[in-house]
């Protein structure tokens, strides 16, 4: 019986030029796997980057990206 | 048959499958011709629209479908639709629009008058553009101008105005339909039908930058320029010999030949030109008949519109007499003879004398 | 690792205009992946408006045409008359339906023009600065309400859906949001049912889409999202408001 261990099922892609820096990846992803950076992109805004680990792929944060950054990977 | 009626049978002859106006006074005949008319037409489209505003945006958008469209109306409905004309010239889409003009400004009077023609022949609407004005003068000249004017439309990619008036609409005339053959055809790479099978296509006429922008006015002005080259149209009567030009277009040119007749009858020399085409304005033949001619007599319905481009031609030569009556008066010939003769004596016999 | 979510095929790479967290930018993304499910991008013939949603053209790679401000519907009318056969919709903001478009709009309802209007609801005029448009809510505070629209002076804020239910032309009308997963899904669903109203031929179909616009409301984006939720529902209720059979 598997005992915890979390298989790295999901990961994304987060176009960061595109990134407005809206927090909704951030406010929506159920893992919290997205933060905003502190990093800055050509249009001024802080991006936000993926914390990969937790995530599951369920694609939310490709759902209320309003940019269409986000790319989603499965395993 | 009726001015308004022609107009319609004509242009449904000259292959418009649709058509879009509201009701308004002089020309209701020909919405309600057109109504039952395209009944007959497969596939052909009649919607009485809400508003003015809207049957120019539903000619806007059969033009983009590819089909040949039109709308009609008279002076307030003609003001109205500016804005659509504006993005027809823009987007460089064909449409024919015609004016039934009636006195004015504001409600005026269903009278006919010829108070739109600054309106007509500038642009109209917002924005660095032009249309082709055509000035029928008689019933069956407006069946002989709606294929024109749907020809045009589509060479140029612009909309094009027929301006007549209300009595040009009302009057009952014979008219013959013989010589419309069956519509040109016009290769149209612009329009929307969808993108299958080729790459998406935007019609828009926001530029933003600025020097793109420039560049399209170019572009249309390019355009226009070979309008003024290629596209005069005008009559001259008994100009041989004249040694003074009226000049008058549409009903005012019908009733300057009933004056004209007068006049020659008692010997005095006048001639007529009449232009077809308002916009462009059949500047060099002025200019020309100014080489024999010193007197020119600009007659219209209303307080002086044409004689703005009559002086322009001129370039200074020439002595320019004018008599307008605005408002929806119809001048008699009588009338109009008795004027013409006064400024005819006061500035050529006196001379002589 | 194989991709479960990619940029829709519709969308050409051009980056978007749109404010941080604007409603638009996903409704725009929304119709690109519809369209192409659907399987109709060489029969679609999109309207754009005039407002924050008339750079659409720049976005779609399908047939596009700009409008006037609010003649949308009645170009669309035009366009669809023609060409029966084609996916024809308008996209418009609350002023350009609304306001200067109502007779346009209402019109063609009442016809039942056989064509789809994508209605971004924000509330306000975005692109010209936040001005008070006919959706704006009562005490809402805009640049032309600067003491918050009061029913005697500016009226009530207007309920489209719920006025062209009226009318025996339509056949689909739905209210939908998109501050949400939840609801950005179900609005996806919604823009899908319109074209199939128009597809089918039942008449005139419409999806109201109430959109955050941080900026003239003056939010953080999430709050905006909230916002909606908590006071803009209150008014604007979401849910189907019609449907005839399809």
């Amino acid at each position: 019986m598997p005992s915890g261990t979390t298989e790295k099922k999901g990961s994304i892609t987060i176009d960061q030029e595109r990134c407005k820096g809206c927090l909704f990846c951030v406010e929506f992803c159920p893992k919290k796997s997205i933060s905003l950076s502190s990093k800055l992109n050509m249009k001024g805004y802080f991006v936000a980057e993926f914390a990969p680990g937790a995530c599951t792929a369920c694609a939310t944060c490709a759902v209320v990206c309003p940019e269409v950054a986000i790319e989603v990977y499965k395993a | 048959m009726n001015g308004n009626s022609a107009c319609a049978e004509a242009a449904v002859l000259a292959g418009c499958t649709c058509y879009f106006g509201y009701p308004i006074t002089p020309q209701n005949e020909l919405g309600e011709y057109m109504a039952r008319r395209l009944c007959d037409v497969e596939g052909a489209v009649f919607i009485q629209s809400e508003s003015e505003i809207a049957a120019i945006n539903m000619v806007l958008g059969a033009s983009v479908a590819g089909a040949r469209a039109m709308t009609s109306s008279s002076s307030p409905g003609i003001s109205l639709k500016q804005e659509g004309i504006s993005y027809l010239a823009a987007d460089e889409l064909p449409g024919v629009i015609v004016n039934m003009s009636r006195g004015g400004p504001g409600m005026g009077n269903i009278s006919p008058a010829q108070s739109d023609y600054l309106q007509a022949t500038r642009g109209g609407g917002h924005g660095d553009y032009r249309t082709i004005v055509l000035a029928p003068s008689s019933v069956q000249e407006i069946a002989d101008l709606m294929p024109v004017a749907f020809d045009l439309a589509d060479e140029y990619r612009n909309p094009v105005v027929v301006l007549g008036d209300g009595m040009l609409g009302q009057m009952m005339e014979p008219v013959s339909f013989d010589a419309i053959g069956p519509p040109k055809e016009f290769v149209k790479d612009y329009i929307l039908t969808g993108a299958e099978g080729r790459p998406s296509r935007m019609v828009r006429s926001l530029l933003f930058d600025v020097k793109e922008e420039e560049e399209h006015n170019w572009k249309l002005f390019r355009k226009f320029q070979r309008m003024e080259q290629n596209e005069v149209r005008f009559e001259t009567e008994l100009g041989d010999d004249a040694e003074m030009i009226v000049v008058a277009y549409g009903t005012a040119a019908r009733i300057a030949r009933g004056a004209i007749k007068r006049l020659r009858q008692e010997n005095l020399k006048v001639g007529l030109i009449r232009p077809i085409t308002l916009w462009p304005f059949p500047k060099k033949a002025i200019l020309e008949a100014a080489r024999k001619v010193s007197e020119f007599f600009v007659f219209e319905m209303n307080a002086g519109q044409m004689l703005e481009d009559v002086l322009l031609s001129l370039e200074g030569q020439g002595h320019v007499h004018f008599y307008g009556r605005p408002g929806g008066v119809i001048p008699t010939p009588v009338e109009l003879y008795r004027i013409i003769s006064r400024h005819y004596h006061q500035s050529l016999k006196g001379k002589k004398g | 690792m194989k991709k479960v979510y990619s940029r829709p095929r519709l969308l050409k790479e051009a980056h978007f205009h749109y404010c941080p967290g604007c409603g638009h930018s996903i409704v725009t993304r929304l119709i690109a992946e519809v369209v192409d499910e659907m399987e109709m991008a060489g029969k679609a013939i999109c309207v754009a408006p005039a407002g924050c949603g008339m750079l659409v053209y720049n976005y779609f790679d399908f047939d596009t045409l700009e409008s006037a401000h609010g003649r949308g519907a009645a170009v669309a009318t035009g366009i669809k008359r023609v060409r029966p056969q084609n996916l024809v919709f308008s996209y418009q903001g609350d002023g350009d339906l609304a306001a200067i478009g109502t007779a346009e709009s209402f019109h063609a309802a009442n016809r039942g023009e056989l064509i789809s209007i994508i209605f971004v609801n924000n509330g306000v005029y975005g692109m010209t600065g936040g001005q008070m448009a006919p959706t704006t809510l009562l005490d809402q505070v805009t640049t032309t309400s600067p003491l918050g629209r009061t029913s005697v002076k500016e009226g009530h804020p207007v309920r489209m859906c719920e006025v062209l239910a009226v009318l025996p032309g339509t056949s689909y009308l739905e209210r939908v949001a998109v501050n949400k997963p939840s609801a950005i899904l179900r609005a996806k669903k919604a823009i899908a049912k319109a074209f199939e109203h128009q597809l089918k031929g039942t008449g005139f179909s419409m999806v109201e889409i109430l959109s955050p616009c941080p900026t003239n409301w003056k939010m953080g984006t999430i709050d905006a999202c909230r916002w909606i939720d908590e006071v803009m529902t209150k008014e604007f209720p979401l849910g189907v408001v019609k449907e005839a059979a399809c």
